[in-house]
């Protein structure tokens, strides 16, 4: 049955070459270059997590006996995994849920906030929108870590640090996430349709959850995926805002993990670490593959009008 | 206790020490302290009850305070971890520089002592009775918590140096064991022209390393007085640690890895590091860290300058501080002392730690201990020893976290370009000279 399927395509080889030169009218062949670049593109960024796949098999003791690139003698993977969800306690399933916790929160709470300043900006005329710009670019610009001391003695003059709020707070705000919900909100939602809603009569909370947030959409995935991976992966702002190993984000967890080889008389655990690191990946590439889909038709949608 | 050192990090240290040294400006209550707190004071506070927050990563501390409960149900013993070395020095420095979240008890290491007892970030324990507590310690340790009549700490460990060797290594190529540092050099080309992939050691600048080093070869480079401090790394003691110490260098003798990274511990592994002159308290690294080259390492006394001095010095070590802005500070010092000199030194030696404490050292039991790791030998005889001959008169700069921290960008040097120790040493003086003395200290060279 498949070789039936199978055969056409060499047949029909010409007539499907025709509508692609259609499109392409430059050069119909692949560049050989491009293609290499493109391959070791892949190489560089699989290799490491082929990397973390394969050591993640190894104990402690296979780690340094055997090459990086290839299996031990002992496969671990199962036994490393236990280890880590029971090693102290289960302290890693504590920072699991903590960084959930600050994802839902801080992600979540700075992807409704970004949604809610940029449909006002794009859709509301205002004195001062001129500054406010300035402001959001200005803050684009500037880098989390350089603001994250001042932040610092701030929360820590209202007794704030070392508490949950401390990395939470902070995460609320996202220049960049406003400045891309601005952006495609001023493309995406058609002033005519805001009008047509005030004329019949909608009132603008209405109007914003009912006609607005649903053109926004795809803006909305795109952000949030955005402030995700910001904060599931956040280390330096928790590193000075914590001190309570409670209250570690995973990323600050495997550090301290990692730093126990730097200690006199400390375990040293570099396969939890690796182990760990894996488990930490995971649920960012799930969530990456699973919004990627609104995220992509989301974008096509948003570019093409009719 | 070294660790290649983020460049952020180092600049939130240098932003909380400069914020240090103005709470010492201005901190004119010097004498808030100085009353003396009677055994039955910290007794009293005992049977209250509260609850204390220690920071320390010293991992025996964690039966040491599930025991003190047990002991004292009322006190409730808050112990943080997971976190040492760099990051803890800055969290504490900027907990103490915003005046919150100090914790009640504090790991600081000898070497960092200097700069928080300097800017009155700890508490004088000696009118809480640590000042007779002198005479249960070795005398490097206590050297290192006391400032004449004051006490800023308690001595948790201790780490008198040894020579670990690879004896698999070594009996392969049938090379004696270097009893002095001239053997060692010798040993060291003979191994790397047996085999290039081995080196006597690794080495690429640890200022740890290298103040011990020069400890052992009596050279004393920092002087300190109160505020007043002296730094010449020109004596003879220097020279000697330079001579030897160039030489693996020229030669390429040394690997070039730094300490406490996993390409360490895969060459301590893997026998291309040979050996390892460290602290007492490296057997448990080598267990957990290495532990497939189980029955391959033996312990061995530190190499001598000339043939027969028994001189050592100390590596690594910290102690339990208070700090001045603890809030129970009856029950912190009873903790510390109980973790320190009390029931929880045993506790700590049976899982591991290297005591400070003179009863512990010469206990019986204590030097007869098989070290499984290096095939049953009695290990702690050597360390014992080593402890008894660390010269007590060293003394570490009241900024020699920040001293360490530049470590890499001066005497670095001479491990991987053309200049000499002995210039990277005059330049690490210099660079510490001009950092004291912009902090408001008194150098004199």
């Amino acid at each position: 049955m498949s070789t039936s399927v199978a055969a056409p395509p060499t047949k029909s080889a010409s007539p499907l070459r025709t509508p692609r030169k259609k499109h392409n009218p430059g050069k119909p062949k692949r560049s050989l270059l491009l293609t290499g670049l493109m391959a070791l593109m892949v190489l560089y960024t699989v290799a490491p997590l082929i990397w973390l796949v394969i050591n993640s098999t190894k104990t402690q003791a296979g780690l340094g006996a055997s090459n990086g690139l290839w299996f031990a003698h002992d496969f671990a993977l199962w036994d490393n995994i236990r280890t880590t969800f029971t090693y102290h306690d289960g302290i890693f399933v504590r920072w699991l849920l903590n960084t959930l916790l600050y994802v839902v929160l801080g992600a979540g709470g700075a992807t409704l906030l970004a949604v809610l300043g940029g449909y006002a900006l794009a859709k509301f005329d205002f004195p001062g929108k001129r500054g406010i710009f300035a402001v959001v670019i200005g803050a684009v610009a500037v880098p989390g870590t350089a603001l994250a001391v001042p932040t610092f003695l701030m929360f820590s003059k209202m007794g704030l640090t070392d508490t949950p709020w401390a990395v939470i707070i902070p995460s609320l705000v996202s220049p960049f996430g406003l400045y891309l919900m601005w952006v495609f909100a001023a493309e995406a939602i058609p002033t005519e349709l805001l009008e047509a809603a005030r004329m019949d009569g909608a009132n603008e909370v209405r109007t914003f959850f009912q006609v607005a947030l649903p053109l926004l959409a795809p803006g909305i995935v795109t952000v949030l995926l955005f402030t995700t991976v910001a904060t599931w992966n956040n280390y330096f702002l928790p590193l000075i805002m914590l001190k309570d190993p409670d209250w570690y984000p995973l990323t600050l967890g495997l550090s301290a993990w990692n730093s126990q080889a730097e200690t006199i008389g400390g375990d040293v655990i570099f396969n939890l670490v690796i182990t760990g690191s894996l488990i930490t990946i995971i649920p960012l590439i799930a969530a990456f593959l699973f919004l990627q889909k609104y995220w992509q038709s989301g974008l096509a949608a948003g570019s093409v009008k009719e | 206790m070294r660790r290649t050192t983020s460049r952020i990090l180092r600049g939130i240290a240098l932003v909380s020490t400069l914020a240090l040294g103005v709470t010492a400006c201005g901190g004119s209550d010097d004498d808030s302290d100085t009353k003396a707190v009677s055994a039955a004071d910290i007794k009293a506070a005992l049977n209250k009850g509260g609850s204390i927050t220690v920071w320390a990563w010293e991992p025996t501390l964690k039966t040491v305070a599930a025991d003190f409960q047990k002991k004292y149900p009322k006190v409730k013993v808050n112990l943080v971890s997971e976190r040492s070395g760099d990051k803890h020095y800055t969290a504490l420095s900027n907990a103490i520089s915003a005046g919150k979240g100090v914790p009640d008890v504090a790991q600081v290491e000898y070497f960092a002592l200097g700069q928080y007892s300097l800017t009155k970030g700890l508490t004088d324990l000696a009118p809480y009775g640590a000042d007779k507590l002198a005479s249960k310690y070795t005398a490097g340790p206590w050297n290192a918590v006391s400032d004449g009549d004051k006490v800023y700490g308690l001595p948790m460990d201790s780490g008198p140096m040894a020579l670990f060797y690879n004896k698999k290594v070594f009996d392969k190529y049938k090379i004696a064991v270097p009893t002095t540092w001239d053997e060692y050099l010798d040993a060291a080309r003979k191994l790397h022209k047996a085999d290039p992939k081995v080196y006597i050691a690794n080495d690429a600048g640890d200022a740890g390393f290298t103040t011990s080093m020069l400890w052992q070869a009596g050279s004393r480079p920092y002087k300190v007085e109160g505020t007043k401090v002296g730094i010449n790394f020109d004596d003879a003691g220097a020279k000697k640690f330079e001579t030897v110490w160039q030489k693996l260098i020229d030669e390429k003798l040394l690997a070039p890895i730094n300490g406490w990274t996993d390409d360490w511990y895969k060459g301590l592994g893997d026998g291309s590091i040979a050996t390892l002159a460290s602290g007492a308290w490296m057997p448990a690294n080598f267990e957990t860290g290495v532990p497939g080259a189980k029955g391959q390492w033996r312990a061995a006394a530190l190499p001598a300058w000339t043939k027969g001095d028994k001189a050592s010095a100390e590596n690594g070590g910290s102690s339990l501080t208070v700090p001045a802005l603890a809030k129970n500070k009856e029950l912190a010092y009873a903790f510390t002392e109980y973790a320190n000199s009390g029931a929880g030194v045993a506790t700590r030696v049976s899982e591991g730690a290297f005591p400070a404490t003179k009863a512990e050292l010469e206990a019986p039991a204590f030097q007869s201990k098989k070290f499984d790791y290096f095939d049953g030998q009695e290990a702690n005889k050597i360390f014992a020893e080593s402890a008894a001959n660390v010269a007590s008169d060293w003394s570490y700069l009241p900024f020699q976290q920040y001293a360490n921290s530049i470590f890499n960008d001066t005497v670095g040097k001479a491990y991987v370009s053309s200049t000499t120790l002995a210039d990277g040493l005059k330049a690490w003086q210099d660079a510490s000279v001009k950092y004291g003395e912009e902090q408001g200290f008194t150098i004199e060279k």
